[in-house]
């Protein structure tokens, strides 16, 4: 990864995700292999490289004993740093946030999106030049996911490197460089994440939510039909193709767009669901 | 060796301490009410219901070996508590030890900041004995100010060994266990009520492995103004308890944290 990168990992539910930024963090021992993260070899020098890691937890892991304002100070703490060092640091984080007005509220008074800006903040508390996030925005309403994106943008364009897990890839198409979509603990595909759409799927889909009766109607040539479900997926290069498809197949429930990420994912990481 | 190297606690460990200090600060009223109120009730119904019928006990009034007993006592009791129920808490419901180690610290910093503050919870609670004791005039001489490291080291002993528990623990039915099985019949022969001549010598010679044994064959004698007659001894088996008990959780909280 470059500096400054934002870089994705994809995966379904068990694809390994978590414990790949776990093997990041040396918080997992690897069974084989090496790791480097800012230079270090991880898990010997963890403790080095995570004095310049900020982390997001998958789930909120705040401490429900202090307030706002407290529990920065004492993950401060955790850095060696003391709430002196930090004062100036905590405010201007807070109004990074928008959080300057809950200073001295009790965790348990705060919506899930204001804790995940909190926790947020707690990451970028010690100054990283590294922040990991894992699935940072799952189960957001999508105000508070619009918030949190407008945070990791600004971070973005501040020059900060981040690692993120998501389970959205609307969430990777807008904030990551690059992305990696995995399966099983290994790395499908990866790349940007136009270019990886492009590469593996036609431009452009023809989503049927109907049953589809004359497949005759499907040309092999011109278009590729997957089915998902109920859903039948044909994708094709040519968009006049798949509109004329429309009349021929005599179908209502339909949508026709650009295939995107969530396509190629699909695509790569098989159409079953998993348990 | 590199493995064992990069478990050796750091400074970061006063962090963890430091935590769990700041949270106790804001409710230390209740906390040291509530911690500091049965080993008071056995003071005052053993040792005033009990010392009419027993005047003395060991050549001290029947109330003075009880207190001297019971600050032992209350010091096994609240760094156990702390590190049993408490540290499980921070572990596994509020996930707070999950936020400390990402910071650069590591599960060996955690465990030594839990047993220290363990530690600090039998001092602060066996404090508030030695006021009551002191107000109640039972202590005597100056030896009682070697009586808080002792203390402390107590704490540490029992804080480190019920720490093993916890890390091993899958819900808190199993600290139930820990406190009924062990820590009680512990109380019952390690010489808080009576003096260990008391018991079958079988007994004597298990008693005389235990941590309790040792803390009160130094406590009792330094709130008497006496000194230990073996001072050596006593504070190397709670060392090593202490010791053994700190390595074992470590290697035992690498296992469960580090999956």
């Amino acid at each position: 990864m470059a500096r400054g990168e934002c870089f994705g990992l994809l995966g379904p539910n068990g694809a390994g995700k978590t414990t790949t930024l776990r093997l990041l963090l040396g918080l997992t021992q690897p069974s084989a292999g090496a790791i480097r993260v800012l230079g270090l070899p991880i898990p010997e020098q963890a403790r080095i490289a995570r004095r310049r890691i900020g982390v997001v937890p998958q789930a909120d892991n705040l401490d429900p004993d202090f307030t706002v304002e407290e529990n920065l100070e004492v993950y401060a703490r955790y850095f060696g740093l003391m709430p002196a060092a930090v004062h100036d640091r905590i405010r201007s984080l807070l109004e990074f946030a928008e959080l300057s007005e809950r200073l001295r509220s009790p965790i348990r008074e705060l919506s899930g999106g204001t804790k995940r800006r909190l926790t947020l903040v707690r990451a970028l508390v010690q100054d990283p030049d590294l922040v990991i996030l894992d699935e940072p925005t799952t189960g957001l309403d999508p105000h508070a996911r619009q918030h949190l994106w407008n945070r990791l943008e600004e971070l973005r364009a501040a020059g900060r490197t981040l690692i993120l897990s998501t389970h959205y890839m609307e969430e990777a198409e807008r904030l990551c460089d690059r992305v990696a979509i995995m399966d099983r603990g290994r790395i499908q595909a990866q790349g940007a994440p136009r270019a990886l759409v492009d590469r593996f799927l036609p431009r452009y889909v023809l989503e049927i939510r109907e049953p589809v009766r004359n497949h005759t109607a499907l040309d092999l040539a011109h278009c590729q039909v997957e089915a998902v479900g109920a859903l039948t997926l044909v994708y094709s290069n040519e968009r006049e193709y798949l509109t004329n498809l429309v009349d021929r197949l005599g179908i209502s429930r339909y949508l026709e767009r650009p295939s995107n990420l969530e396509d190629c994912f699909l695509h790569l990481t098989g159409r079953g669901l998993r348990e | 060796m590199n493995r064992v190297w990069r478990r050796m606690p750091s400074r970061g460990f006063s962090a963890v301490w430091m935590r769990n200090f700041l949270v106790w600060r804001k409710l230390w009223i209740p906390s040291l009410i509530a911690n500091f109120g049965e080993p008071l009730l056995y003071l005052l119904a053993f040792g005033y219901g009990f010392g009419q019928f027993v005047k003395t006990m060991d050549h001290l009034p029947y109330l003075v070996f009880l207190a001297t007993g019971i600050v032992c006592s209350s010091a096994m009791n609240a760094s156990s508590f702390e590190a049993l129920y408490s540290a499980y808490t921070r572990m596994e419901m509020q996930k707070t030890w999950e936020a400390i180690l990402s910071a650069p610290l590591e599960p060996a910093d955690v465990i030594l900041g839990e047993v220290g503050w363990a530690a600090t919870k039998g001092l602060i609670n066996a404090l508030a004995i030695l006021v009551v004791g002191f107000v109640l005039r039972l202590w005597s001489g100056v030896t009682i100010f070697w009586a808080l490291p002792v203390i402390f080291l107590v704490g540490f002993a029992f804080g480190a060994m019920a720490m093993i528990m916890t890390v091993l623990a899958r819900s808190y039915d199993f600290f139930v266990y820990y406190m009924i099985l062990l820590l009680t019949p512990l109380l019952l022969v390690s010489g808080v009520f009576f003096p260990l001549s008391a018991l079958p010598a079988p007994v004597v010679r298990i008693a005389q492995l235990l941590p309790l044994t040792h803390a009160i064959e130094l406590i009792r004698p330094l709130l008497t103004g006496r000194v230990p007659h073996a001072v050596f001894s006593n504070v190397a088996v709670l060392v090593v308890y202490g010791l053994a008990g700190y390595g074992i959780a470590t290697a035992l909280a690498y296992r469960r944290l580090q999956r």
